[in-house]
């Protein structure tokens, strides 16, 4: 099986490919479109900026490339936040391929901490993505954006209010929490995402 | 709901852990990586490494050493250690680390926060503050491991460090630290009530009860240890247990 992570220029990709190594899956890290395409799972990464991040993307044409991968592709954190429509962060379109909106977490209570930062739980967990998965299991967060609820939403969190920690639609899913730094219950993840 | 972080911290001098350790299922207790690795199965929420190591030249076994924890670890993870250019931090990030920890050296040039915090982003930048109470109540910085006072109040560098740029902040009381007391609650709430960056408290764990008053009165968002989990005074499923019965949020 080939498993291509995407190169761009946002953050822990290497951290992607050593927590694949540690389940046994070698992966490569490229950014040819011809790597990409031929693939059997594509993971689209990413910790960042999004608009700095889009238009790297946009210069090579990369996100109209990811938006018609066939295989399964899982965007994280940012890389999730980028397949959405569009994020508030700067006021930068995405590529679309969810509905659902990016947007700054706000609480009227200043005491509650923006970026969230560290472990919190996921509910509702749909999909196959999520099979052996326990609800309510602990995953690590690091954001200060948030997907909004919708019909693509295949997983919750609850800071400040309910957002999505997950969504799916077709052969793309995407993850707000990071898996590679998730312990077993990131690893158990990315092998559900390996073997769909 | 977001769970407080308990964080063991591994000093590294010359590639190996320090402060001398105490585990018997560990092939080679002075090896980072195998007590990294023990810490985070055990449920340590992320690590910290700090490297005290005092040449630069052996420093350069540092990056070699990230890349093997970040192979191993399945956690996030800090490391900090006469980190001062954009290259040093550039080089641990690529070799795997999640965080980077300044001190001294963003003390004597700000600017780094700022360019670090352009380049990097917040999330990877750890701010690390040694403070100590002095006789006037006050708390100051201190420099260079502890053995530099300096004549700005805590409260202050703090502020500053985050209005450009760090997104958390270590801090290490002095006069806590070793004691194993507790942690200082006052000036940790503080921090935590004023800035908008997770706080994480250390210097001064001893017992259980010392993380649970610096979860509830001290605020604080993660707790940082060294010698407790080392010497196995303190197991990391003991404390967690023993939080969550306590109605603080924990990931077991």
């Amino acid at each position: 099986m080939k498993i291509v992570i995407i190169q761009y220029n946002a953050g822990n990709i290497q951290s992607v490919l050593y927590a694949l190594e540690r389940i046994g899956v070698s992966a490569i890290v490229t950014d040819r479109a011809d790597l990409i395409q031929t693939a059997d799972k594509v993971i689209f990464p990413g910790v960042g900026e999004a608009s700095t991040a889009m238009q790297y993307l946009k210069e090579r044409n990369l996100d109209t490339l990811i938006s018609e991968l066939k295989q399964p592709v899982l965007g994280i954190c940012l890389g999730m936040q980028l397949m959405c429509k569009h994020s508030t962060e700067n006021n930068t379109p995405c590529m679309g391929i969810f509905d659902e909106q990016v947007q700054l977490f706000s609480s009227s209570d200043s005491k509650i901490k923006v970026p969230q930062m560290g472990w919190n739980n996921i509910h509702h967990l749909k999909t196959n993505l999520f099979t052996g998965v326990p609800e309510d299991s602990y995953a690590y967060f690091v954001h200060g954006y948030y997907a909004t609820m919708g019909n693509h939403t295949i997983a919750t969190t609850d800071y400040i209010q309910p957002y999505s920690a997950a969504l799916q639609k077709d052969n793309f899913y995407g993850v707000q929490f990071h898996p590679e730094k998730s312990a077993i219950i990131g690893e158990q993840i990315l092998k559900n995402f390996i073997t769909l | 709901m977001l769970t407080k972080r308990i964080i063991p911290c591994l000093d590294i001098k010359d590639g190996r852990t320090v402060k001398g350790v105490n585990f018997e299922q560990l092939r080679d207790a002075g090896d980072p990586i195998e007590l990294g690795a023990l810490y985070a199965s055990q449920g340590a929420d992320e690590l910290v490494f700090l490297d005290i190591t005092a040449t630069v030249e052996k420093r350069k076994t540092l990056s070699e050493l990230v890349n093997k924890i970040a192979h191993r670890i399945n956690i996030p993870f800090t490391v900090g250690g006469g980190i001062k250019t954009e290259e040093d931090v550039s080089i641990l990030l690529q070799n795997g680390a999640d965080k980077i920890s300044i001190n001294t050296a963003a003390f004597l040039n700000p600017n780094i926060i700022q360019s670090f915090a352009k380049n990097f982003g917040s999330q990877c930048v750890v701010l690390a503050i040694d403070t100590k109470c002095e006789s006037d109540g006050q708390w100051y910085v201190y420099l260079n491991g502890g053995r530099q006072k300096t004549d700005t109040l805590t409260t202050e560098w703090a502020k500053k460090a985050v209005d450009l740029g760090v997104g958390e902040i270590l801090l290490t009381s002095m006069n806590h630290d070793g004691t194993k007391q507790g942690f200082a609650l006052d000036i940790t709430a503080t921090l935590s009530e004023t800035l908008s960056v997770p706080i994480i408290a250390s210097g001064g764990g001893g017992n259980e009860s010392h993380f649970y008053d610096v979860f509830t009165n001290g605020k604080a968002d993660a707790a940082l240890a060294a010698s407790i989990f080392h010497y196995k005074e303190l197991a990391i499923p003991t404390l967690k247990n023993y939080l969550h019965e306590k109605g603080i949020p924990i990931r077991l």
